[in-house]
Formats: C-alpha cells, structure tokens, sequence
C-alpha cells in the first residue's frame, strides 16, 4: 500500500487531532455566544444588571426544558442574546441559525417531525407564511401586550421584536441631504438616471413594495417601479452590498434599511462616505419594518419559547438591540441609539405590519415590470 | 493509438457485473435519486397546470438560454486556463512546478460569494482598482456587473477542477505513446495535439463537466454581479415567494438540461482506452525543456495565481487589517475549523467509498445499467445548493427522523451532493489501469471484489485522492446543507464566513475565510508531494 502511504496518513493524524480539538471545546452555541463583536448584553446596557432584572421571569429549573430556535438572524447580531437569556433563565437554547426565508421553507418541508420549538425571523413576511400555513401557536396576552399593534399579527401570532426603518443612503461626497426628495417619488425624475441602486430580491424592498401598494394603488405603484425602471437602477443583491457601492461612489442614493450605515461606519470609520436620510410626510419610502417571533404548532417546549419571547422584549435584549445592532427597541421607556430619530419621530406611512401579507401580489408586480 | 484499440476490442468481451459491485452501485444510485423525486414531488403537488404555466413561460426560457450561455463559457475558459496549467506544472522544468501547482489549486475553496464580493470591491466602477488608478485620472472603470463579470469570476473560481482532473490524467498517462509518436518523428506541438491532449480527454471531461454544472448551480457569484441565470430565479422563488411548487419546476427544469448535457458528454466518449499499452513498469514520462520559453509560462502561472487567488486573499487581509484597526477583536476559530476539517474529511472518505463502485461499474461493465448508475450521480449536481439541501430536510425529517440533523446526515448531505466530482476523478484513473493487470489477479485466483480492491484501487489511488481531495474542498464551503442539516450549534468556518458577510461584518469574516483557504492548501500540498515519491 505504499502508493496509499504518508500522505493520507499524515492526514489521517490531522485529522484525529482536528476530531481531539473540536471534543475538547464547550459546546458550540456557547462558545459561539461568547463571541459576537466582543460584547455580551451585560456590557452592551453598561453593565448595570440589577437582581431585579435578572427575574425578568420565574426561572425555570435548569436542563427542564431545552429550546431550539431556527434563527433567521445571524449568530453575529444574537448570539450574545441567546447566551445571556440561557444565563438568566436556566434553560439550555440550541440555535440553528440561517436564511430567514430558507429556514421558513425548512420548517414547511420538516412538517410535524419540526424540532423547532420557535422561528426568529428577519422580517414578517416569513412569519405569515408559516402562519398562513397553520404553522405557529397563538402567544399569550402578556407578550403581545408589550408591544404596538403595528408591530405584531392581529391574529395573536407573531410579534415583532425589533424595528427597522426604511432610508435612503447617500454619498455625502456627492448629496447635500437638502438635494434628495421628500417623497419617494422624486426618484422616477429623470435627473437621478444612473445614479439609485436597488436590491429587488430583498424582503425588505419587497416588503416597502407592497406598503407601496397597499397605501398608492396598485397603478400608483407600478409607475413608480416603471419610473424606477427608466433610470436604470443597479441591481445589488442585498442591503449591505448597496450600502458599500453608496459608500464607493459606484451610486449616489440606495433603498435600504437603516442600520446598514452604522454598521459600515463602525468598521470603516466616522469618513465613510454614507449618511441615512428620512423620507418625509407619511411617504411610503420611510416605512418601518420589524424583525419578530413565534412559537411553532409543534413546539415541544412551548412555555420555553415563551419565556424566550418574554425575554427579548425585556428592557435587558431591547436596550441590546438598540445598542448593538442599531434597530429601534420596540418596548416603551428604551431609547434608539445615538443618531437615530426617535420613532415617535420618523414620518412613517399609517400601516400595520400584518397589512403586508400579499406578497404573491408583489412578486407578480415586480416581475410584470421586469424588476425581477 | 494501435496498442489502445487492440485492447479496446477485448473489452467487448463483456462480462456480468458481479453482485459486490452492482449492489453498491445500485444503492448509491438510490441515493442520488432523492433530490429529483423531492423536486418532482413538490412540483406536480398542485397538478399539471402550473407546471405548464412556469414551463410555457417565454421568460424561462430566456433565463434558462442565459445560464446556458454562461455555462457554456465559462467551461470553455477554465479549459483554457487549466489544461496549459496542467501540462506546464506536470511535464516541464517550470521553476517552482509544484509550487505552483498547490496554488493555482487553491481558488477552489474560495466560496462564490465571497469570490464575487471580492471580485466587485477590487474591479468595481469605483473599486480599488479604480481607486489605485485616480491619480491617472480614471474617474470609474469599465461595468465589471452582467455577463463578462459573471463569466470571469466563475471562471477563476472553477478553473482548478479541470487543472486537478487533467493533471492527474497527464500523470497516470503511459509515455510510451508520447515517445512512439516522437520516434516517428511528429514535432513537439503535434505530438501534444495528436497524442498528449486526446489521452487527456476523460480527465479534462470529467473537469469540464463539473465546471460546467457548477455555473448552472452558483448563486453567490452571479447574484453579486448582477448576471440573471435560472438558479438565481430558483432563488427568488424560494426566498421570496415561500412557494416551494414553482421553484421545484424550475429545479427539475435544471434537471432535465442538466440531463441533456450529460447525453451530449456521453456521445463525445467514444471507446478509446486510455491505459498502459505496454507491460513495463511505471516510468516517469520525459520532462520537457522549456528553455527561454519559460518566462511567458511563469507570466502565465503568475498571472493566474494572482487574479483568482492573490487578488481574493489581499482584499481579505486588507478587510481583516482595516477591522483590527478599527478595534475589532480576532474570535477564536478552532472550534470551527475542527468542525469544519471532521466533516469535510469524513465527506471526502464516504464519496471516495462510495464513488468506486459507481466508476468501476461504468469502466469495466459499460452498458446501460452502468451508464444510467454515473449519470444519475450528475443530475443533482446542477441544482442550487438550497433546493439539494431541502430535498434532505424533507426526506430526513419525514422518513430518518432519527438522523435528522445529525453528523451522519450531514456528511451523507456532502456525498450526495458531491458525489459526481469523485465519479469523475475515479472513473477517468480507473480507464488508465489496463485490464490485463486485473485479469492476472483474477486467473491466479482473486475474486473480482479482492482484485478490485487490491489491484485496480492502488493503481488508481492517485485519481481516487484526487477525487477526494476535490470533495473535501468544497465541503469545506458548502452552506445550505452545513446550514439546514448539521447537529445544531455545528458551526464551521462557512457558515461563519456567511454570518458575517451577511450582516456586513467584513472584518469578521475575513480571518475564517483566510483559514479556510490555509486549511485547504494542506491537502493540495500533500497531495502534489506524493508526486516526488511516485
């Protein structure tokens, strides 16, 4: 066996060493949840946990009960909630995290045999899909109680755990922010020609698209994609690659959210050349979307995931999330972060979240104007 | 030729698949079968009429024409870049060959959408490239978005299965016939393409086709250059619509072109053999002297090498170097990189295993029992990532619960998914073993399973590793299986690439994708070592 010799034996060790190294971590999600950016939630709200806090509920007995979370939101925003809500409640969370819409579409196919006991999603519209489908379990009063009715299913199952606003990003080496229109509209001028970019795949622009039509019309929002059109766009894949072309030069404006901008200056520095701006008067433009919750039908382990949900609308996870990932808290009495217009402020359109749930009608629009 | 038709015509002589072969075949055919059943599952759910609808569509097949294009050139270019890669790092005095030859390997594992993230911050309009040449005046470059840039990207990133597919064909070719051809005094150049490029063919094909099928399948790449191919709308179907029904036509719609290229592939095969002709022991073929040749042919090297795999790692370490500076802190990753080296290396062991008898079946048994087992390997292999993956999770947590989201599912995810890339390596070092060798063993009384075992395997090791090697690289990168399958809280060196990247944390995922890279090189570097001992 001589031609079958050192190489693969050499490889065989390493990987026995590799098989020793990974024996010897903790357990993944924990070791994971250290990380995330440095900060942990206690760091992230000043350290100013007190022992009333850390009842945020009646603690479960530890190992009672073990949660799974498919997450839609990545281990680099979460994770450290996860870990201090494992710390403060004595239940053992394991997380799968993923593509919000990927993860929805994993839970349909696993049907009954679902070990997810809750879905953390990105943005509603994945959280009515499962909920179309029969998929998740009324939450009770007390959690939904807690935040705004926009910002949850009327029918009681799903809510919202964080805000996002939607903004225009500009170069502020080419715009003065009293160049950009007040409404939306102003883009379909011819004067912005080459100079928007767009992400047309991402939920959140699908989403603002159906505010869109649910608020104009139907034709309203057609000319406003064609007038769109007519300037030709560049067409990003998602928020974060059209807040770095902004940011280069390559387009002036971009239809995003708004905590890609902070996330950019965090690591690039105060000169990044990308500033947000705020759609005026209702517009449609400056809708504000929300990243929820619920409890699947299948859950094995609901009163877990309500303890869950309980705790990231906790003043503890909702001053994290306004801290660390730049998303407004949706809980009365925490402040956004630094920079950002209170929401009370923000001239956002008059719609609820669950006004959103025509999605089909959306992708059909997109595609009857040739956007997708 | 004369020597390789002679022993063409023995092989007619056909025998009986013997059961410890067939049977293997069969089930890893079985196997492969579950992504196209799920698919034609979910698409004929709601009846006929809206397959109808999707496959009537003028637009689909505008789409599909696109993707057909794309893969169509990008195949022809990462021929072009890997087979004088190949013969220049295997047959001449090139200085510095191995070297190279590790290298230029290495843009495998680079993942697409980290590839093409690259690909657009370094060429961009306003890019670094861009930036580098301001004081020149250059106020924005050339679009670097749509089909050219689509096309460039998939090609550095593919180019290397062909380069390790026909390198290990040029390395187990008999020189004999190179030297024949010299002897009857056929120049240098004409024995390359009379001689040397045809006996290459089953390796570069068995390249190509890979390549081919991954330009179908990506996603990363073509959606961050902004070029519209069918997986991309599968894409859209699934992360948008939440309708499962559309998207699988779509993915049988891949299924069937995919099916359309493997006949086209199978008519080009013909029934030369590609083995030893003599009975001599093995000898290492003559190198040749590239002489004042040898500076455009390092150009050539240098350039490749700097395009597909030094432009990547600068933007990487530069990410990397701009975050620490930011204050940024490096996360431990060994937990990941342990995990992500244990599941790649037990997905390389399994599709190796399970890659022979499918090979060996099609080498020494061809007909139409072999040549439906190998293709049925293919015809996942074009589909997206995602819709592989949640053909898994559908056929995993419906009839296995009990290995639902485990390792072993996991890695059986890998073999599925991966399985042609080792068929191909395996198949095209087991036509180079002459079956003379084997009928020896038989008439002095080795079963066939044994003669297989400890004749053909060993004289095909080189292949069978590097069909290997080829599965553990891009393991090493596969997300929507790593992601939807594995044991929860598995995290690899992918997934936290993509965690980052997707949340815009370049900093972040600049160290793991640099592991990544390094982790991959280890097995490139042993396998071209081994080289030197033969």
């Amino acid at each position: 066996m001589g031609l079958l010799g050192g190489a693969v034996r050499l490889w065989a060790a390493l990987v026995v060493v590799a098989v020793v190294a990974s024996c010897g971590q903790p357990p993944p999600e924990q070791e994971g949840a250290r990380r995330g950016g440095g900060t942990t939630v206690a760091e992230a709200t000043g350290g100013e946990t007190t022992a009333e806090e850390t009842t945020v509920s009646e603690p479960l007995t530890p190992g009672e009960g073990n949660l799974i979370v498919y997450s839609g939101r990545t281990e680099d925003l979460v994770g450290p909630l996860m870990e201090q809500f494992e710390e403060r409640s004595g239940i053992d969370v394991r997380v799968r995290y993923g593509d919000t819409a990927e993860l929805a579409a994993t839970i349909l196919e696993e049907g009954e045999n679902s070990p997810a006991d809750l879905f953390f999603a990105q943005d509603p519209g994945a959280l009515g899909a499962l909920a179309e489908e029969g998929r998740l379990r009324p939450l009770p009063r007390d959690i939904l109680g807690r935040v705004s009715e926009r910002f949850r299913s009327p029918e009681g199952l799903w809510v919202g755990t964080s805000g996002r606003a939607r903004v225009v990003a500009y170069n502020t080496e080419e715009l003065d922010p009293s160049e950009l229109p007040e409404s939306i509209y102003g883009f379909t001028d011819p004067e912005w020609e080459g100079r928007i970019g767009w992400a047309p795949t991402n939920g959140s622009f699908q989403a603002f698209v159906t505010a869109l039509r649910v608020l104009e019309g139907e034709e309203r929002a057609r000319a406003w994609l064609e007038g769109i059109q007519a300037n030709d766009p560049s067409v990003y894949p998602d928020n974060s690659s059209i807040v770095q072309a902004v940011g280069a030069g390559e387009v002036d404006v971009g239809f995003v959210n708004h905590y890609y901008v902070f996330r950019a200056i965090e690591e690039q520095g105060e000169d990044f050349p990308a500033r947000n701006y705020f759609l005026k008067n209702g517009d449609p433009g400056a809708l504000v979307l929300a990243a929820g919750t619920g409890i699947l039908d299948t859950a094995e382990n609901p009163e877990a995931a309500r303890e869950f949900i309980r705790y990231l609308l906790s003043e503890e996870a909702q001053q994290y999330f306004a801290d660390e990932t730049y998303e407004y808290p949706l809980i009365e009495g925490v402040e956004p972060a630094e920079g950002l217009p209170p929401l009370s402020e923000i001239e956002s359109p008059r719609i609820d979240l669950s006004d959103l749930s025509d999605l089909e009608g959306t992708l059909e629009l997109l595609r009857e104007t040739g956007v997708l | 030729m004369a020597a390789g038709r002679a022993a063409a015509g023995r092989r007619a002589v056909r025998e009986r698949p013997p059961a410890a072969l067939l049977l293997p075949a069969l089930l890893v055919a079985a196997a492969m079968l579950l992504p196209p059943a799920y698919l034609a599952i979910r698409a004929f759910e709601r009846g006929w009429g809206e397959v109808e609808e999707v496959l009537l569509d003028p637009e689909t097949l505008a789409v599909l024409g696109r993707s057909a294009l794309l893969a169509g050139t990008v195949t022809a270019a990462a021929v072009a870049v890997a087979v004088p890669l190949a013969w220049l790092t295997v047959r001449t005095d090139l200085p510095g060959r191995r070297g190279w030859a590790v290298l230029a390997a290495l843009p495998l594992v680079i993942p697409s959408y980290v590839g093409g993230f690259v690909l657009v911050s370094a060429l961009g309009p306003r890019g670094m490239l861009q930036g580098a040449l301001e004081p020149l005046g250059v106020e924005r470059l050339p679009e670097v978005y749509g089909f050219p840039g689509a096309a460039l990207a998939l090609t550095l990133f593919t180019y290397p299965y062909v380069l390790l597919t026909a390198r290990s064909a040029l390395r187990g070719m008999d020189p004999a016939l190179e030297e024949a051809s010299r002897n009857l005094g056929r120049g240098p150049w004409e024995t390359f393409f009379r001689v040397t490029l045809p006996q290459m063919r089953p390796g570069i094909a068995a390249g190509a086709i890979l390549v081919a099928l991954y330009a179908l399948s990506d996603f990363g790449a073509v959606s961050l250059l902004q070029y519209d191919t069918f997986s991309r709308e599968i894409y859209i179907q699934y992360r948008s619509a939440f309708d499962r029904t559309p998207a699988a036509i779509l993915g049988l719609m891949l299924v069937a072109l995919t099916a359309a290229i493997l006949a086209l592939e199978g008519r080009t095969r013909g029934r030369a053999a590609y083995h030893r002709s003599s009975a001599g022991a093995t000898r290492p073929p003559a190198v040749a002297r590239l002489g004042r040749w040898r500076w455009p042919a390092l150009l050539f090297c240098g350039s490749v090498v700097a395009l597909a795999l030094a432009a990547p790692v600068g933007v990487l370490l530069f990410w990397l170097v701009r975050g620490l500076l930011g204050g940024e802190s490096l996360q431990p990753l060994w937990a990941a990189a342990a995990n992500s080296v244990l599941a790649a290396s037990l997905a390389a062991a399994v599709t190796a295993l399970g890659a022979l008898p499918v090979a060996a079946l099609s080498v020494r048994h061809p007909g139409p029992v072999a040549g439906f087992v190998e293709r049925l390997a293919y015809l996942g292999y074009a589909l997206p990532g995602i819709a592989l993956a949640l053909s898994l999770v559908f056929f995993g947590a419906n009839y296995a619960p009990v290995l639902y989201q485990t390792l072993a599912m996991l890695v059986f995810a890998y073999a599925v998914h991966f399985m042609p890339q080792a068929v191909g390596a395996t198949r095209s070092a087991l036509l180079q073993v002459k079956p003379s060798v084997e009928e020896a063993a038989r008439s002095l009384g080795r079963g066939r399973a044994a003669t297989l075992a400890t004749v053909s395997v060993p004289l095909a090791a080189p292949g069978i590793l590097a069909g290997a090697a080829l599965v553990f690289l891009t393991t090493l990168k596969e997300l929507p299986a790593t992601l939807l399958l594995s044991p929860t809280g598995f995290e690899t060196l992918a997934t936290r690439i993509w965690s980052a990247t997707s949340d815009a944390f370049f900093a972040r995922a600049a160290a793991p994708a640099l592991l990544l890279i390094a982790i991959s090189a280890i097995p490139m570097y042993l396998l071209t070592i081994r080289e030197r001992v033969r």
